[in-house]
């Protein structure tokens, strides 16, 4: 007898509720508007995510960010712990348990370090890290991260939007996809031809349109300072919609190309990982569920773990990318 | 009681004193409190971690069900090595720990599903369920468990008498399918990042725990035979 059972409160979704210090601001900055002295204050209240950025957590060097104007580059969300998001990595170059990549990354050299772009650009060119850490200025970028496995974290990174470095090359009419090869040095990295875990090196990729949206970010480092090596020193890729892995880490070329690149995951087991790896709650991992996600250090033990969003709760910004698109055909 | 046992308690009536080590009533109860550290230790992190303690690492979640695993499958070898090691070392005392190392066999596997299903799966029966069928892995484990339950249900005395000990021990044997399954359910969960070296070692470990009983069975069998 459906009529009789409780249907129970059709909730707001979390990402649909206004922060109370958000609306209480609103309506302090009303206040103002009304009594005429808004000016000196809106100027705060603008800048109210910048004064809100996390502590320097004063392991390495300084690499301050100017807050983005970028949509959705801010998430009002608690950054997770830095110790947190320093030390549960994956990094397989490094080791395949979570603590591995922290325990054995110091071997890491990220001086001199060079990053080659090549194929369909008008202007190829062997940056030096140097000077891609002067292309274009800083910017603090708030993102979510979740990765593929059921876990989340919000990591504020520092770094400029890609699309600065790919308009500087110029991609030609024939250029369609953006590889990232990443670093494989046997040497510093113990699982480089020690495991067969993945072939190496560790190549990832993005349609041009998503390598060019503002909010894919060239990030050179993380809560302030430069990227510990863990993390994907000195230079890495973040792309907040897609599943963590996505985002290449200790890059050294980024390639153009007219033909999808063949990516690590996708060459490893391509019936559990595609190419676009957009996070998408309705699209489960042939082994488990993504419908949701564990918030590192935020989710007490016992909570019941949180609802995953479409593109990671970036659909706002991204969505349109892939209109008309069959998201479970191509997940 | 294991007839070796009794026969050595009745050598010895007036020399209680010096009962050897093993035979004495406080044997049981320190093995009792050693095997209940590594639970403790666990349960000390989850309360610290609850309480907001970094003391389990970023996700204590995950350390808590995979350490809950770990512990299972060493109680399984160390319940598994006792016979060996007894007829090795000439030990007949060591049989009267082997029912409680296999109950806290038992306990640990219990801790671990229970990890599993609350901390992973919010103990939502359709999720765990969902999961399984997504997991063969999952579907081993839990296997191995149900397998280890009436095992665990037939450890008293009487259970023996009833069953009689010919239809006690075949059912105990059970054990045996339990650690391969236990294993094929860790190599399994490895697999995923072929990350062998520790299944190789607990691979190792039954192999030779088991291989032992096969090779003393085979000798027994050609000694009867000649």
């Amino acid at each position: 007898m459906h009529f009789l059972r409780d249907q129970g409160f059709d909730h707001a979704h979390p990402s649909e509720i206004t922060p109370r210090a958000a609306y209480e601001r609103r309506r302090e900055l009303l206040k103002l508007l009304g009594t005429g002295v808004a000016g000196a204050a809106l100027a705060g209240w603008a800048a109210r995510d910048a004064r809100a950025q996390a502590a320097r957590p004063g392991k390495l060097a300084a690499l301050p960010g100017l807050r983005s104007t970028v949509s959705g580059a801010a998430t009002m969300e608690k950054a997770t712990a830095y110790g947190d998001a320093a030390t549960y990595n994956n990094f397989y170059e490094f080791g395949t348990d979570k603590g591995d990549p922290a325990q054995n990354a110091h071997t890491l050299k990220t001086r001199p370090w060079t990053v080659a772009i090549e194929g369909e650009v008008k202007k190829p060119k062997v940056y030096d890290i140097d000077e891609l850490l002067k292309l274009a200025p800083m910017e603090e970028r708030i993102y979510r991260l979740r990765c593929v496995e059921g876990w989340s974290m919000v990591i504020p990174w520092v770094g400029y939007s890609l699309a600065e470095l790919i308009r500087k090359v110029e991609p030609t009419g024939n250029a369609k996809y953006v590889e990232f090869v990443t670093l494989a040095d046997p040497k510093t990295m113990p699982y480089v031809g020690g495991s067969r875990v993945l072939d190496w090196p560790y190549v990832e990729g993005l349609r041009l349109d998503e390598a060019m949206h503002p909010l894919t970010l060239l990030a050179f480092g993380m809560y302030g300072e430069v990227l510990p090596n863990q993390n994907g020193a000195p230079v890495r890729a973040v792309v907040p919609w897609k599943y963590g892995f996505k985002s290449g880490k200790s890059i050294v070329k980024i390639r153009f190309t007219d033909k999808q690149p063949t990516t690590s995951w996708v060459k490893s087991a391509a019936q559990e990982y595609g190419f676009y790896s957009n996070v998408n709650p309705e699209v489960d991992h042939p082994r488990w569920s993504q419908a949701t996600e564990r918030r590192i250090g935020e989710d007490g033990l016992f909570a019941k773990k949180r609802p995953t969003l479409i593109f990671n709760g970036y659909g706002p910004q991204v969505a349109a990318l892939y209109a008309g698109m069959d998201l479970k055909k191509n997940f | 009681m294991d007839r070796a046992t009794v026969t050595l308690t009745a050598a010895t009536p007036r020399t209680a004193r010096r009962r050897p080590l093993l035979l004495r009533p406080a044997a049981k109860v320190v093995l009792f409190v050693l095997c209940l550290l590594p639970f403790a230790w666990l349960v000390r992190g989850a309360v610290l971690s609850a309480l907001g303690e970094n003391v389990l690492g970023a996700n204590p979640a995950e350390t808590l069900i995979r350490a809950t695993g770990d512990w299972t499958l060493r109680f399984l070898c160390i319940t598994l090595a006792l016979t060996p090691l007894r007829q090795l070392t000439g030990t007949p005392a060591l049989a009267r720990f082997r029912r409680m190392l296999g109950l806290f066999t038992f306990f640990y596997g219990c801790v671990h599903f229970l990890c599993y299903s609350w901390l992973d799966m919010g103990l939502v029966l359709d999720d765990i369920l969902h999961d399984i069928a997504k997991r063969p892995f999952i579907l081993v484990g839990t296997s191995a468990l149900l397998l280890m339950s009436p095992l665990a249900a037939t450890s008293f005395n009487r259970a023996i008498k009833t069953l009689g000990p010919a239809r006690w021990q075949a059912l105990h044997r059970a054990i045996y399918a339990v650690v391969l399954l236990a294993l094929l359910h860790f190599f399994w969960m490895r697999s995923a990042k072929s990350n062998y070296a520790e299944v190789a070692v607990y691979a190792a470990v039954v192999a030779s725990l088991l291989g032992w009983r096969v090779v003393t069975r085979a000798r027994a069998a050609r000694r009867a035979a000649a």
